[in-house]
């Protein structure tokens, strides 16, 4: 691969590049030049004397957690000889299939039916539902991998025909070493029956600490073992690393400028799908209203088109009407370059919980996109990529429970069916709110969406005995149709470190 | 498959791939057999044009699903019949031969790596070996060879400042005013940090994306 030390160069010139044009780059420069007053600092030592004091300060902390924020984000650099589109997806098969031929046609129909000012519900349907998502996964196949027609050893059982390489469960226990029995959790160890003198006091302590250090590394650390309610919100965004500037308020306001100045087709698309989830959801009706406010400006919002660099898919271009080919009137669309799918306002749902200024909710939700659940509708072979997520979810379920899979696969319910759904939408709308939150607590802290198909695997292993007496694929829907009651962190630990194989 | 030129690599010492001729991945035959088995080895030679012999530097290929790869370069030697050399044994390319990881990767083999001295080399023979039998085919592609580069001077490191410190020391004062020579070189110091500060343009986008206040379209393209 490439050569180790010239890969730390690439690294740090890249991470230098980016971090150049950021308001931390500014706000350090003055505070440099405020700190040339002080008597502290010589003319002799000048560049020794300012790092100090940057230290000493916290800057240098700020500084820290960008650079540790900018790692976790983009993936290392390839090699020098790659073009850029193997660095968003390494391989040809995978890229070609980015998007289906019938989605396309879908939304040139409806361009043609947008006469209307107002803008009727009814002509519109969801562009895409994670159902013809799912059949899009499973015809990817590798024209160099031998299907043969027989079934035998290079078939896999599942929907998922991809041979990439998942996880088993010895590698997932040293992963998520943080869950295991003997260390404590919250949603297990912060129950009524146990005392808090155990567990909950001594983690909500060092939860303070954390935030007094304002150390996103640590603070990654920690949410590994939960986040305790009343520091989640602030913990998370020391991990995505916001911090509510008075740019990034601005930043705000003039996307919400955006969305009263123009009219997008997208828009449209995100009131349906409002209305049809978030709206009848029991939990989260009451925030429609952000929701809105959030989705619109998120379409807006052209800086979320950096994550294209790293992810799979490619935004849809545009020409201005009658302009077709020039490149000056070329323009992305919708600006963000993300399409919304049924149920893509169910992301944001949740985080209304935590946050309650339009502005610092709208910031984390695009941070947690453009980390995390961009790879939940995009093709990709990442590890947290969906495509990997589906073939360990149905890799674990076989190795484990084998003869659930035969069963299930024996009646025509093959289980991908109904765990797609929730691993696309990363379990919102299916678990309770306290037990989401703390399932998002270990996709931060493990930086990886893995451990959503390992809970999609403990479901179907907690209802194993009641899966085993169905004959029919509804049947197994409707066992599996109410995950209201589950409490995530008990299934994850008996799966991974209780079950004996 | 050709080896030929291709255009030099991105960054800061332009270079040029050497030219050779590459004949196409051979796969191994086992004597005899009726039906073309895939045995799973295949052998890339790989010649400079001339006769000629060179020095290596850096190999760069982009895998297909190839799992283990072999070097072996044959030398010019005053003395004798020319002898063929291994300078990288079973070198992993794919960390799970049956799955995708590092199946159509770049990488870069260079000369600390080998295991014999690549000077002087007037072939290199590729063995792939790819064990697993669910790939229908496998070999390497883009295959380029890199000779040893010369280092070219910094560009962007104007020669007088190299010359900060000043060549004698001239009588010192007493101890009222400060050495001119001191402050001159700290102050020339500060004027070329200030100047990096301001040659350096903010990459921060703006936002816009409208082109002149209009967002009219009329059709979307995906590719």
């Amino acid at each position: 691969m490439v050569d180790p030390e010239s890969g730390l160069s690439l690294t740090i010139a890249r991470i230098v590049q980016r971090l150049q044009g950021s308001s931390l780059h500014s706000q350090l420069e003055r505070q440099a030049r405020v700190s040339l007053h002080k008597p502290e600092i010589k003319l002799e030592s000048l560049k020794e004397d300012i790092k100090d004091f940057l230290k000493t300060s916290g800057w240098e902390k700020k500084l820290q957690n960008a650079v540790y924020s900018e790692l976790n984000v983009f993936p290392s650099p390839c090699h020098p000889a790659a073009p850029p589109e193997h660095m968003k997806e390494p391989l040809a098969y995978m890229r070609k299939a980015q998007r289906p031929i019938s989605e396309q046609k879908e939304l040139l129909n409806k361009w043609n039916e947008m006469g209307t000012d107002e803008p009727d519900l009814s002509l519109f349907r969801p562009v895409y539902a994670p159902k013809d998502f799912l059949e899009v996964l499973m015809n990817l196949r590798n024209p160099n991998y031998e299907n043969g027609e027989q079934p035998s050893f290079r078939n896999h059982l599942g929907l998922i025909q991809v041979p990439l390489k998942v996880k088993d469960i010895p590698e997932l226990k040293e992963d998520f070493s943080e869950l295991g029995l003997n260390i404590g959790q919250l949603g297990i160890d912060d129950s009524a029956q146990v005392p808090p003198e155990f567990f909950e006091n001594e983690h909500v302590r060092v939860g303070q600490k954390v935030l007094a250090e304002q150390d996103s590394a640590a603070a990654q650390q920690y949410v590994r073992q939960g986040c305790p309610t009343a520091l989640r919100a602030d913990l998370w965004a020391l991990i995505l690393n916001i911090s509510n500037q008075p740019e990034d308020i601005l930043y705000y306001e003039q996307l919400k400028s955006n969305v009263i100045q123009h009219d997008l087709l997208v828009d449209s698309l995100i009131y349906k799908d409002v209305k049809l989830t978030a709206s009848n959801d029991d939990y989260y009706f009451v925030f429609e209203d952000y929701l809105y406010q959030v989705l619109l400006c998120f379409s807006r919002d052209t800086s979320v088109l950096e994550h294209f660099t790293y992810s799979s898919a490619t935004p849809p271009k545009s020409y201005i009407r009658g302009k077709l080919g020039i490149e000056e009137c070329a323009v992305f669309y919708p600006p963000n370059g993300v399409i919304p799918f049924h149920g893509f306002s169910m992301y944001v749902a949740p985080l209304c919980f935590l946050y309650h200024e339009p502005s610092r909710l709208y910031q984390i939700f695009r941070e947690m996109y453009v980390r995390f659940f961009f790879r939940l509708h995009s093709i990709s072979s990442h590890p947290s990529g969906i495509v990997s997520l589906c073939l360990l979810f149905e890799t674990l379920l076989q190795t484990h429970l084998p003869q659930l899979f035969y069963h299930l696969r024996e009646i025509g319910a093959q289980p991908l069916r109904i765990s797609f759904k929730w691993m696309v939408r990363a379990f919102s709308g299916y678990l309770a709110t306290d037990q989401l939150l703390l399932l998002w607590d270990r996709i931060l802290g493990y930086n990886s969406l893995e451990i959503l198909a390992v809970l999609a695997a403990a479901v179907f292993a907690f209802r194993a005995v009641n899966l085993m007496e169905v004959t029919s694929l509804a049947a197994a829907e409707a066992v599996l149709a109410d995950l209201s009651t589950l409490k995530v962190m008990p299934l994850l630990q008996i799966f991974l470190f209780a079950t004996v194989t | 498959m050709s080896g030929a030129a291709g255009p030099g690599a991105p960054g800061g010492t332009a270079r040029a791939p050497l030219p050779c001729a590459a004949r196409a991945a051979a796969a191994l035959q086992l004597g005899g057999g009726a039906d073309p088995a895939r045995p799973g080895v295949a052998v890339i030679d790989l010649r400079f044009p001339r006769g000629g012999a060179a020095d290596l530097q850096e190999i760069v290929f982009r895998n297909f699903y190839t799992a283990f790869l072999s070097v072996r370069v044959q030398r010019a030697s005053a003395e004798g019949p020319r002898k063929w050399v291994t300078c990288l044994r079973d070198y992993r390319l794919m960390p799970s031969p049956h799955t995708e990881e590092g199946s159509q990767d770049y990488f870069s083999l260079f000369r600390h790596q080998m295991l014999c001295d690549v000077d002087q080399v007037t072939a290199v023979r590729f063995i792939l070996r790819q064990p697993s039998p669910v790939w229908l085919h496998f070999t390497i592609e883009e295959l380029q060879i890199y000779p040893p580069s010369q280092k070219s001077p910094q560009k962007d490191f104007p020669s007088w400042l190299s010359q900060l410190t000043p060549p004698e020391q001239p009588a010192n004062l007493h101890g009222e005013l400060p050495d001119p020579e001191k402050v001159s070189t700290e102050v020339q110091q500060m004027w070329v940090l200030t100047e990096v500060i301001r040659a350096r343009q903010a990459a921060a986008r703006i936002g816009r994306f409208d082109v002149d206040g209009c967002y009219d379209i009329n059709l979307l393209s995906y590719t």
